[in-house]
């Protein structure tokens, strides 16, 4: 599947397209299709996100999972700081990024 | 230490208004993130994997309590409670809003610090010997001279966007602590023949993907003629630095294709022509800077400690350097726990660090390029109560230069240009090591982790380096043996096939190993590689 992220202007947190708005869920990102630079450039002139880009995913029984590792390591946060991370006290979660 | 006048403070406060005006028109929407994006940069603003990051200077690395009061508290105000100290004696933040930049670089004006030119094709902060101004074995403080090349260098019109980046570092002893000859420009204080002071040029050096070292191109220009001669070799770069492609753009790339000799000639060419022109500024100013540097009033006190506190005794031992007064010396403070991140300190720490600096160091800290923290003038007589507080706050590792003082970037846990992390290798590294109890057997070892080829965690300089890669979509990790970035000066090389994430810790655990087998009586790692050779490494790691 392909899916959309970029960051929040103001807050330059990491956002996921779920389909009406930006989530900060992974989980929450939906297949875009054929229509990803169209949703981009919409978003982005409407300032509801920032430097957007496509990528590739999967669906798989835990969720939403971003192909390459540095956007897996976006999703979650640094792996060092699991206190830092989205999915706090999850001792699965260094698993899903690697 | 320096202190802004009307007109510093006049100008730093104007850039702060100014950014403010721009990040709020890229939240309306007036600005592009086309065209806003190197306006940010400009005030060190980047946009990084999580969040936007705020690179903060600290010029020459020299601080003091109230300006790391303020770091310390930007990071719980502003950012998630910690910082990150660099590689080229920055701080970084890494979770800071846009709407919040402003206020932050206000608050960092109120104490006299900016974050201006700590990104972009410009002449970035000067670094220099963490131990300047203490160093028991430096000709003279080389901070004045830093100070005025920053000055110099500060919205120079004409080297505002150069080819690419430019990095000056300045020293002024023998021994290299701020891997001046890996810089775009090296500079050293000395003492000619005639006893004068001067400085020796070093031109063309760096890490990154293509790392070389300086060549020397002027063996000695008179300190009146300091910022002329730099003037000059920025002059020659900006004329043919190569801005067609950006792998080739560092001045390293134009002192290597057009060979040390002619670039030299081509910088005396144009520094006979400046020196017509006078471009340099009055010698008064430079003791105006100089005036700021003056010695703290030591006094003199006992020179020995009680060794009786054997954890004390090896701290002393490992993490305290000579000073020019015998009863004092310089106290590095270890940013690597074991199992901790480098260079991470949180704003707690900071705030601890900068009381102990104006308890125990006449208000001054210093922060130095291996992500450590220096108070550099410590009397004796105070340092075991020094060091009880350290302990104390979690900040006493008495591990300087050992293999558990890791330098490493922040990878690909936090930079969005990495390839791999490095910050985890570094903890399981440390761990490993304080738990086989073999650190202190194997002394002096400086391992340095980069995350990509851009090289922050200085791998081309360890004596043992690792550099993150990614094959496939899988961190790799390749090994390299024999770098140095002080006086002994040398590029690692690497030793063959890249390891996994825990092979390349083994890796090194055997690596140590021969180390171990090979070394005659107290010899470096470095030195056992140098006379050894890569071989015996190369047959443990790979046969």
């Amino acid at each position: 599947m392909k899916i959309l992220t970029g960051n929040d202007l103001k807050t330059g947190a990491v956002v996921w397209w779920n389909g009406e708005n930006w989530s900060a869920h992974v989980d929450d990102a939906v297949d875009v299709g054929e229509h990803g630079e169209e949703i981009m450039a919409r978003e982005e002139a409407l300032r509801r996100v920032n430097v957007p880009y496509i990528i590739s995913a999967e669906r798989t029984a835990d969720g939403v999972r971003p192909a390459h590792i540095k956007d897996r390591v976006r999703a979650l946060g640094p792996t060092v700081r699991p206190d830092l991370t989205l999915k706090p006290r999850d001792a699965q979660s260094l698993d899903w990024v690697i | 230490m320096y202190r802004y006048d009307d007109y510093d403070q006049h100008m730093v406060d104007t850039r702060v208004e100014e950014f403010r005006d721009q990040a709020r028109r890229r939240i309306e929407g007036s600005l592009t993130e086309d065209q806003f994006k190197p306006l940010r940069l400009m005030n060190g603003l980047y946009l990084q994997l999580h969040a936007y990051m705020l690179r903060v200077a600290i010029p020459y690395g020299t601080l003091n309590s109230r300006q790391m009061t303020a770091l310390g508290d930007i990071a719980d105000r502003y950012d998630r409670g910690y910082g990150h100290f660099t590689t080229r004696q920055n701080i970084q933040y890494n979770w800071i809003k846009l709407e919040d930049a402003a206020d932050i670089l206000s608050d960092l004006s109120q104490v006299e610090m900016h974050a201006i030119q700590t990104s972009g094709n410009c002449i970035r902060n000067i670094s220099s010997d963490h131990f300047a101004g203490a160093a028991h074995d430096e000709i003279v403080d080389p901070r004045p001279y830093a100070e005025l090349l920053r000055q110099w260098s500060s919205f120079h019109p004409e080297f505002t966007y150069l080819p690419r980046k430019f990095k000056i570092a300045v020293i002024a002893s023998e021994k290299d602590r701020a891997a001046m000859r890996l810089h775009d420009i090296g500079i050293r204080i000395l003492r000619g023949e005639n006893g004068d002071l001067g400085a020796r040029f070093y031109v063309g050096g760096g890490m990154g993907r293509t790392p070389m070292i300086a060549p020397m191109i002027r063996d000695f220009v008179p300190l009146d003629q300091l910022v002329t001669y730099a003037e000059a070799c920025l002059r020659v770069y900006n004329r043919h630095g190569r801005r067609d492609n950006k792998y080739k753009a560092r001045i390293k790339i134009l002192v290597h294709e057009l060979g040390a000799e002619e670039y030299t000639r081509q910088v005396e060419e144009e520094f006979a022509h400046l020196l017509e022109v006078g471009v340099e500024p009055p010698f008064a100013e430079l003791e105006r800077i100089r005036g700021f540097f003056t010695d703290p009033p030591f006094e003199d006190g006992p020179r020995t400690v009680d060794r009786s506190d054997p954890d004390f005794a090896l701290w002393v031992d490992r993490n305290t350097h000579r000073h020019k007064h015998d009863s004092y010396v310089s106290a590095v403070i270890s940013l690597k726990p074991v199992g901790g991140i480098p260079g991470d300190a949180t704003g707690e720490q900071m705030r601890i660090l900068a009381k102990l600096a104006k308890r125990f160091s006449f208000d001054e800290a210093r922060v130095t390029h291996t992500q450590n923290v220096v108070l550099p003038h410590v009397r004796i007589a105070d340092l075991h109560d020094l060091w009880t507080e350290l302990d104390a706050a979690d900040l006493a590792a008495p591990n300087l230069d050992t293999i558990e003082d890791i330098i490493a970037c922040p990878g690909l846990d936090y930079c969005s240009l990495a390839n791999a992390r490095s910050i985890p290798l570094a903890q399981r590294i440390s761990r490993r090591f304080d738990a086989s109890g073999k650190t202190r057997r194997l002394g002096e070892l400086k391992l340095k982790i980069s995350g990509c080829i851009n090289a922050c965690g200085h791998h081309h300089a360890g004596h043992i380096g690792i550099l993150g890669v990614d094959r496939k979509g899988v961190e790799n990790y390749q090994l390299s043996l024999g770098g140095s970035e002080a006086e002994d000066v040398s590029l690692a090389k690497i030793t063959g096939p890249g390891f996994t994430e825990d092979g390349v810790i083994e890796a090194v655990d055997k690596v140590t190993d021969v180390y171990l087998e090979h070394r005659t009586g107290e010899e470096r790692f470095i030195d056992t590689y140098r006379r050894v050779g890569m071989g015996v490494f190369k047959e443990a790691l790979y046969d």
